[in-house]
């Protein structure tokens, strides 16, 4: 009678259980890059058309062919290297003392009612706020520094971030909650076991955020705030302009394109890796 | 109302001890809406109550409430100190944790005071994976499982807290007849084996004719209970079985009458205990 029973379970778990598999790795890469290939072909079909078009003179507009070529030249600069190398280091801290005040900030705005009230709409405020003019002022306080930029990377990504973990908590589907609370999970056991793992993909979704308002904060300071013997991207784009050199003007134009869309892709396999453990991933179809 | 309820408490009386008891709970949200009337109803150790109830008789708050995920505006619920488990009509996985870690966070929470191994924990979580008849998809996550499966697991993760009583709200409701069949054959093993006291929801009423010891009856808005219909039949019960099939008729008869009292015009609602 048992084994009977367990056989007539096995089979119908056999027939429920989907057999979707995953493509190979060759093709899903291929699938994903060949649109990205031909869109930009196209952009740079158009960008020499509008070039052969003679709106305006080569040494102002320069072709792709010019600017990649500019671009081949400096990847075989150390100084590129260096400016890059500068940038990312800003970049990287500033995200990660965003991330860190977002974190905080977030998790006591979500837990504490008193202080949602008084900075919930606070938060919102500040994340539709342009960065650059947080300047003037970073600038006074902090005169022509490395902390001024930072001041204003932070500034820029941190709501983003506070507010991504403010929503995924507000979001945490209710009969998990009483899923935990039956569990025995009460207060900081809930929130470690149930509200911040629950809270992931909203909160991932604000680092990705906050990371593009981070980045065009720092492309912001960077042209504003010039220091001295230091060089970076944001300073090599100011001093390409002052030289009127075209083509490394649009050339680092390209490598801050590049570097954006390169971490954001980087933040999307992170959000698609989840959703696929999540088991969000399944479409109709 | 509560009269013949009692009644009926009192003849039953066979020296078995109540794993929970309710004593005249009352449920009322907000201002007006009272959804639970002087509710007394108890489950004896080992015993499997079904409550039936069409919809509106506050069945769901019945067991929020038993369950701690809500007080009672009025009346006393014992549960005795015993561990209550509950299974909701979705299996409410944690979708970031394995089938296993599922189970495993169950038995971390509930065995905290006797601190087990990480690797104890795997190992009774197989355990309890192999009674629901699961073995070997610890390693799954739950949206890799189909309905069925994952209210199995929800059951082994209910069974790994231990608990003396086991709270059921609709487990079964989402799952297509085969299944829940084989689940009602699982679930009475369980039960037995386990000696659990079980209070289960559900609207379906050869489903609890099936599986309970008693079928309570509720009435809707505001819910009491207006029945408590004893049920003798040898196990095990089939769904599809004659004798299961005359006696659901019965309560379905039962039910109807009092669906139907809701439909009478507004000069019944004095019976119906809602005081204005």
């Amino acid at each position: 009678m048992t084994v009977d029973i367990s056989q007539q379970i096995a089979g119908l778990d056999a027939l429920e259980l989907s057999n979707r598999e995953r493509r190979g790795l060759a093709a899903r890469i291929w699938s994903r890059t060949w649109p990205m290939v031909s869109a930009i072909l196209m952009v740079l079909v158009i960008w020499e058309l509008v070039v052969l078009s003679g709106w305006r003179p080569e040494y102002v507009f320069p072709g792709p062919i010019t600017v990649l070529g500019d671009l081949g030249n400096r990847l075989g600069n150390p100084e590129f290297y260096a400016a890059v190398a500068v940038t990312m280091r800003r970049a990287i801290t500033g995200f990660a003392v965003a991330v860190l005040v977002g974190l905080v900030v977030g998790a006591a705005v979500s837990r504490v009612r008193p202080l949602r009230a008084a900075f919930g709409s606070l938060i919102t405020g500040l994340q539709t706020m342009p960065s650059i003019a947080w300047f003037p002022l970073a600038i006074l306080l902090f005169k022509l520094s490395e902390s001024a930029i930072l001041f204003v990377v932070v500034l820029g990504a941190a709501p983003s971030i506070a507010n991504g973990l403010i929503a995924g908590v507000d979001y945490t589907p209710p009969i998990l909650l009483r899923a935990g609370h039956i569990l025995g999970l009460r207060r900081l056991a809930l929130y470690r076991h149930v509200i911040l793992p629950a809270s992931l993909p909203s909160f991932l979704s604000g680092l990705k955020q906050g990371w593009a308002f981070a980045w065009r904060s720092l492309m912001a300071g960077e042209l504003l705030v010039i220091i001295a013997n230091q060089t970076s991207i944001g300073e090599q784009l100011d001093n390409a302009r002052e030289l009127s050199d075209a083509p490394g003007l649009l050339a680092t134009m390209i490598v801050i394109l590049v570097i954006g869309i390169v971490v954001d892709m980087c933040f999307g396999a992170a959000d698609n890796a989840l959703r696929r453990r999540w088991g969000l991933d399944q479409r109709v179809g | 109302m509560t009269a013949p309820v009692q009644e009926l408490r009192s003849s039953r009386a066979d020296g078995r001890e109540p794993a929970v008891r309710l004593d005249a709970v009352s449920k009322v949200y907000g201002r007006e809406l009272l959804a639970l009337d002087r509710v007394t109803l108890s489950v004896d150790r080992g015993e499997f109550v079904c409550l039936l109830g069409a919809s509106g008789c506050g069945k769901s708050t019945l067991l929020n409430l038993v369950a701690g995920l809500d007080r009672p505006t009025a009346g006393e619920i014992d549960t005795r100190g015993g561990r209550i488990a509950m299974m909701f009509q979705e299996p409410a996985l944690f979708p970031w944790l394995t089938v296993s870690a599922n189970i495993e966070l169950a038995l971390r929470v509930t065995s905290s005071a006797k601190s087990t191994t990480k690797k104890e924990r795997r190992e009774r979580a197989a355990e309890l994976l192999d009674i629901v008849h699961l073995a070997g998809f610890g390693a799954k996550r739950p949206h890799e499982l189909s309905g069925g499966m994952r209210q199995r697991v929800a059951l082994a993760r209910a069974l790994a807290q231990d608990a003396d009583v086991l709270l059921m709200d609709e487990p079964f409701g989402a799952l297509d007849a085969m299944t829940r069949d084989l689940l009602h054959d699982e679930l009475e093993r369980i039960w037995r084996e386990r000696e659990l006291s079980v209070l289960f929801v559900t609207h379906n009423v050869r489903e609890a004719v099936r599986l309970g010891d008693r079928v309570v009856l509720l009435s809707s808005r505001p819910g009491t209970v207006i029945e408590d219909f004893p049920i003798t039949l040898p196990r095990p019960r089939r769904t599809d079985s004659g004798d299961v099939a005359e006696l659901a008729s019965t309560i379905t008869g039962r039910l109807r009458e009092e669906v139907l009292r809701h439909a009478k015009p507004a000069q019944q609602s004095a019976g119906t205990g809602i005081e204005k």
